[in-house]
């Protein structure tokens, strides 16, 4: 039982951080700091501009990977994987 | 050939294939006509979900809504594609791993009762119906325009096309279909915006392109439309927004949470084998969605440098000018002097 409240224990942590990191980018680079942030230039972009045109898109993709892989770890360390009943 | 004729051998062709396709995978079970018997692969399943998911919003009008609205557009940009990220962690695996057909089984089953599971066919049916109000409207004018034909045929042609492959072809059809439709979409969006960067740019790459130097000279693309509609009375492109900060930020938090719970994209994911790869076929989903996402600033800003730009205008129309004719006139209803130089 405890196995399994581990398991979503991690599970959910591993969702806090990754969308954590899905609004900094998104709501706090692209729109609530997007002034300041456009002070510093990123080639021709400003950056809180660069973040809110390209940039979030960029990390968002990242993520969704990221969290696939660490679940299927987590899967593995936790026994719950599927690979057993093909 | 004159170009009707060559209009009608593509339209035709593509329909062919559509239909060709439905016809080759025909559903023979009902696990094959709900779900393509749960074997379709993540990253095929992603290409589908991508063409699936970008519609008459995004391929017609987004770069429109964006040369338009200059840096406030990004809420589209990042409320439309964010949402993927809440699908994959919070949606769509827990919905694959249940394994059935439909959210509203899911409904029924996890709370044990019946009312909730027709609440959830209700508002199934509401969401999906007014979407496909949205996406048949523009079936209707894109029909009507290439086929050159009055609204209510394109709309009754485009809708017999899609009846005849999904009914013949159930998921399974729709998949590859989907992902021929994709290919189509994607070098359909793709090529003009090459064009246009690499004219205005030298740099092929749109994402690049819109960060680069105006070929030629020394100063930043973006800077230089700035200053151009600043001198004509403008805000700047990179800065402006209609909206304020806080009507931003929930304007892009409830498309992010909208685009989450499209009940034909969350059907998507109960046709992948395992969980495992429901999570990373969302991923690979925002992928093919990204290459169209990340292009469409770069059409919307070299759209309007093109459109404003002085002189610009004078003699041989470059390429790239039916995008920009396009998105030209999403924006001539609302702003009729930065289209006067057309």
């Amino acid at each position: 039982m405890s196995q399994k409240a581990d398991y979503w224990k991690a599970n959910l942590r591993l969702i806090a951080f990754c969308l954590a990191i899905w609004f900094v980018v998104s709501f706090g680079f692209g729109i609530i700091l997007v002034e300041p942030l456009n002070g510093i230039s990123l080639g021709g972009y400003k950056l809180g501009f660069w973040f809110a045109n390209q940039g979030s898109i960029y990390v968002f993709v990242a993520l969704i990977f990221f969290y696939a892989n660490r679940m299927g770890k987590l899967d593995r360390e936790h026994d719950v994987h599927e690979d057993k009943d093909v | 050939m004159s170009l009707q004729a060559t209009t009608y051998l593509v339209v035709g062709l593509t329909f062919a294939l559509y239909i060709g396709i439905a016809i080759w995978s025909r559903a023979s079970t009902t696990k094959d006509f709900y779900v393509a018997g749960s074997h379709v692969h993540p990253v095929a399943n992603g290409m589908a979900t991508a063409a699936d998911w970008m519609s008459a919003a995004s391929f017609i009008s987004m770069a429109g809504l964006i040369a338009f609205m200059g840096y406030g557009g990004s809420l589209f940009l990042m409320g439309w594609t964010g949402g993927y990220v809440l699908l994959a962690m919070l949606l769509a695996p827990y919905l694959r791993k249940f394994g059935k057909f439909t959210v509203p089984e899911f409904i029924g089953d996890r709370y044990y009762s019946k009312t909730a599971r027709i609440v959830a066919v209700i508002c199934l049916i509401i969401a999906s119906v007014t979407y496909v109000i949205g996406q048949m409207k523009g079936i209707g004018v894109a029909f009507s325009r290439f086929l050159e034909v009055d609204y209510n045929v394109g709309l009754v042609i485009g809708m017999g096309i899609v009846f005849v492959y999904a009914v013949l072809g159930g998921m399974k059809g729709i998949t590859y279909t989907q992902i021929a439709q994709y290919c189509v979409l994607i070098f359909a969006y793709t090529i003009p915006a090459i064009f246009i960067s690499m004219q205005l740019t030298g740099m092929p790459i749109p994402q690049l392109g819109l960060g680069s130097t105006m070929s030629g000279s020394e100063v930043y693309l973006l800077d230089r439309l700035d200053q151009v509609l600043t001198d004509l009375g403008f805000a700047q492109y990179t800065t402006q927004a209609r909206l304020s900060s806080l009507n931003m930020f929930v304007y892009t938090m409830s498309l992010m949470i909208g685009t989450a719970g499209l009940p034909h994209v969350i059907i998507r994911f109960f046709t992948v084998p395992k969980v495992k790869d429901a999570r990373s076929s969302a991923g690979w989903a925002l992928v093919f969605i990204a290459i169209l996402y990340t292009t469409a600033p770069g059409v919307a800003a070299m759209a309007s440098m093109q459109s404003v730009r002085p002189g610009s205008r004078s003699g041989k129309r470059p390429a790239c000018s039916r995008s920009k004719t396009r998105t030209a006139t999403a924006r001539s209803s609302t702003r009729p002097i930065r289209t006067s130089t057309r």
